[in-house]
């Protein structure tokens, strides 16, 4: 038997004795596990099995052991995943920490910072958040105006986020923050992190049009933070921000990807499969242009999907991301936003419904009343992590070499 | 599965590559169509493909051909695509080699595979009866005689007739049209009597036909596989020349892109190249994002055919080619035509040879409603 092999052979047998049943299904929406200090475990199996895998390391498999990952090698966690997957086993934690500012601190930050953080995001129990976008920095991130200066060995900051998810549940915040006022917008930005519980941190949900609040606004009042929680070079963290992203947008292209598969249960799970039964349909969906439709939206996901295994591939050979990701983010986006419009079409009015008023559902079945609340959350989809414009833009002229308006009208500006 | 290329076959496509802008330019085809060539294709440039090995690429080994693969035809397919090059690819390698392989008797195969690799054979493919590609509703009538069998029908739309030796006629021996059952595929010399082409002339210069079968008498040996039994074989050669002509069409619509981007990084107005107006960059970065897509299916399907018996999904991943392909050609070569402006709309300019054969490969095989139709069936909606 070769090691990976034996190494499957071993993953099964600890995943079967490990994995609690209840873990083996599709998780409903108040049963994910974010960690953090407040968590709450609406499933005591959730925690069984969160903290079987941190133990392991294998919430983060690829991360190194030195700092409470699981220390696998690529083909090693490609056997965990397909095995998790064998048994339908649901990640046991699923946070920022893991999908995006992990992977930057191990690339970028110090090795005391690496130890301080990285065990936590691991094991679950430190949620983060991220302070990016400001009232007025939106797609032109880089000209954010919340400030942090220098007193003695700790920054003051002073400034506002807005669209900080979770920020209401979170612990710790990564934040980009202006630290030189004098030199050209991306040169003055620095990344750093603090807690959530330091005096003058306030945070204030938005209610957004799917009735949830997600996002938050963020305020900072003369917070006090140590200097040495700096990532990387003081005035270099734009650097940082972007790889960031990179990863962010990696996360979010990911909606794309389950858009084109049909294991999410629920209505949406099976968009064709839901449509032919609200019109009683047994072998064919009788209605053709949304049939039609609905062919097209799947060849399109099928070729998604295509297209993203064949980037990884790419960025393998030549180890760095390649041209063809840069349109991953906004395809995989705008496939989630085609699914609920689809899916809208197939349910029709049922779809529609935003509370149920009677005790049995029968008005609106709770899988109905999601497709309504997902429809409307999708639609930002687009908007985070870089909007369908902006990242339209970055193909332009990165990958096709289009001129660069944006930059002849600030150097133009700037002259004035 | 690897989406990506190997050493060989970058060194295959770079080949490819400078045959077809050296051999073959757009100005090939312009000519063919100028002169009106009755052939549709330069017979020189031809041999110079059959050369290269192009016609037996998947022909097996022991009937003269290279066995190079799907992937390495796509390579080649994909590349006479950038340049319009008219040849039999399609009609003789695609379709015929690929029914007489499947179907056909070893007596078949030993007589017509290798004169198809060698360049001495062109065998058309007689299948269409309607101006719209519908397989299942051949009509054509095979009656069994003491001797044989005797055809006669209309074939329409049959590409290359005129350059052929022989047809791969799909008749219908038994049934009715729109069944399955009952169609069989038959070999036949261009020159039996009562065969009468009368040729088109189509909007992308290339070669096709119409063509009558009035009581064709042909040998029982003409049959192809089992009397009535043809559908699997028909299938399966359909959804391999549908993958190719996708290849194809990738090249085409690479190409067109390529242009569009040089000439928004060339064309100036209002004192800048009209490559900085977000206008049209958002529509360039759209339209690279769907030449994305296309690349990856028609790799996938193409890798997937050179797993030959292990091959899976075939018939889904060939309408999703044709499908995707036939909708970003229409896409593609509409911007490329608007994007240019004016000069898009002139004759001298190559940009009318590629939205015309755009039309023709669209069409070709099945269009994209016919794809999504067939797809959804395949997918059980």
């Amino acid at each position: 038997m070769s090691d990976l092999e034996s190494f499957r052979a071993q993953t099964r047998a600890w995943l079967e004795e490990n994995c609690p049943a209840s873990m083996r299904t599709p998780a409903p929406e108040d049963e994910v596990v974010w960690g953090g200090r407040h968590a709450v475990y609406k499933n005591p199996d959730s925690k069984l099995w969160l903290d079987r895998m941190a133990a392991k390391g294998w919430t983060c498999p690829t991360w190194s052991a030195e700092y409470g990952g699981g220390g696998l090698d690529k083909a090693q966690s490609l056997i965990l995943a397909e095995e998790m997957q064998r048994i339908s086993a649901r990640p046991p934690l699923v946070s920022f920490g893991i999908s995006m500012l992990g992977p930057v601190l191990l690339e970028m930050a110090t090795h005391e910072q690496k130890l301080e953080h990285i065990p936590k995001i691991v094991r679950g129990e430190i949620r983060w958040c991220q302070g990016y976008s400001e009232p007025g920095a939106g797609s032109d991130l880089a000209g954010l105006a919340c400030k942090a200066i220098l007193d003695g060995d700790h920054y003051v900051i002073n400034g506002s986020k807005i669209w900080t998810s979770y920020a209401d549940k979170a612990d710790w915040i990564f934040c980009l923050v202006r630290t030189d006022f004098d030199v050209p917008k991306h040169n003055g930005i620095s990344f750093i992190l603090f807690d959530m519980q330091t005096p003058g941190v306030t945070t204030k949900p938005i209610k957004l049009i799917s009735g949830n609040s997600v996002f938050c606004e963020t305020f900072f009042d003369d917070a006090r933070v140590p200097a040495g929680n700096v990532v990387g070079r003081l005035n270099d963290g734009w650097t940082i921000a972007k790889r960031l992203l990179q990863h962010e947008r990696t996360m979010i292209s990911g909606f794309g990807l389950t858009s084109g598969r049909n294991n999410r249960g629920g209505l949406s799970g099976n968009l064709e499969q839901t449509a032919m039964k609200y019109r009683g349909d047994t072998d064919k969906l009788s209605d053709p242009a949304l049939r039609d439709q609905i062919a097209q939206f799947r060849i399109d996901s099928e070729a998604f999907a295509l297209t993203s295994q064949r980037s990884a591939q790419e960025a393998k050979l030549s180890k760095g991301p390649n041209a063809t990701s840069s349109m991953l983010k906004n395809y995989g986006c705008e496939l989630n936003k085609r699914r609920y419009e689809l899916l809208l079409q197939a349910v029709g009015t049922q779809a529609l419904g935003w509370e149920s008023l009677t005790e049995d559902a029968s008005d609106f079945a709770s899988e109905e009343l999601a497709v309504a609340r997902e429809w409307l959350r999708s639609k930002g989809n687009s908007i985070e992590g870089g909007t369908y414009e902006v990242q339209l833009n970055v193909i332009a002229k990165r990958v096709l070499g289009l001129p660069d308006m944006t930059s002849m009208i600030e150097k133009q500006s700037g002259k004035l | 599965m690897s989406l990506v290329f190997n050493e060989d076959q970058v060194m295959l496509q770079e080949s490819a590559r400078s045959f077809c802008r050296e051999q073959a330019p757009v100005a090939v085809l312009r000519k063919m169509r100028d002169t009106k060539d009755p052939l549709g294709y330069p017979k020189e440039l031809w041999q110079s493909m059959v050369e290269l090995g192009w016609a037996g690429m998947t022909v097996p080994e022991a009937y003269g051909g290279f066995e190079f693969g799907y992937s390495g035809l796509g390579i080649v397919l994909e590349e006479t695509g950038r340049t319009l090059v008219p040849a039999p690819l399609v009609s003789t390698v695609l379709l015929s080699a690929t029914a007489i392989n499947l179907a056909g008797s070893e007596a078949q195969k030993s007589a017509l595979l290798p004169a198809i690799a060698s360049g001495e054979s062109i065998v058309a493919f007689a299948l269409e009866e309607g101006a719209f590609h519908n397989p299942a509703q051949v009509a054509l009538s095979a009656v069994k005689t003491a001797d044989g069998y005797e055809l006669s029908g209309h074939k329409k739309f049959v590409l290359d007739a005129a350059a052929a030796d022989h047809f791969v006629i799909v008749a219908r021996s038994a049934g009715k049209a729109g069944d399955t059952d009952g169609i069989s595929l038959f070999v036949v010399d261009v020159n039996a009597p009562g065969i009468s082409i009368q040729p088109l002339s189509m909007v992308d210069s290339r070669s096709a036909a119409n063509v009558s079968f009035d009581k064709v008498k042909v040998p029982a040996n003409a049959l192809m596989g089992a009397e009535g039994a043809g559908w699997p074989a028909l299938q399966r050669t359909l959804d391999i020349a549908r993958i190719g002509l996708s290849a194809e069409m990738l090249g085409s619509i690479q190409e067109v892109f390529d242009r569009i981007v040089d000439y928004l990084k060339q064309r100036t107005q209002f004192g800048v190249q009209i490559g900085a107006f977000q206008a049209l960059q958002h529509r360039a970065a759209l339209m690279y994002s769907e030449v994305e897509l296309c690349k990856s299916l028609v790799r996938k399907a193409l890798s997937e055919l050179d797993r030959g018996d292990e091959a899976e999904d075939i018939p889904a991943l060939a309408s999703m080619c044709k499908a995707k392909l036939s909708e970003v050609s229409a896409l593609i070569s509409n911007e490329g035509v608007q994007m240019h402006g004016g000069i898009g709309m002139t004759d001298e300019f190559d940009l009318g040879f590629f939205l015309k054969r755009a039309r023709v490969a669209q069409q070709t095989l099945g269009d994209a409603l016919f794809h999504r139709d067939r797809y959804a069936t395949l997918r059980g909606f």
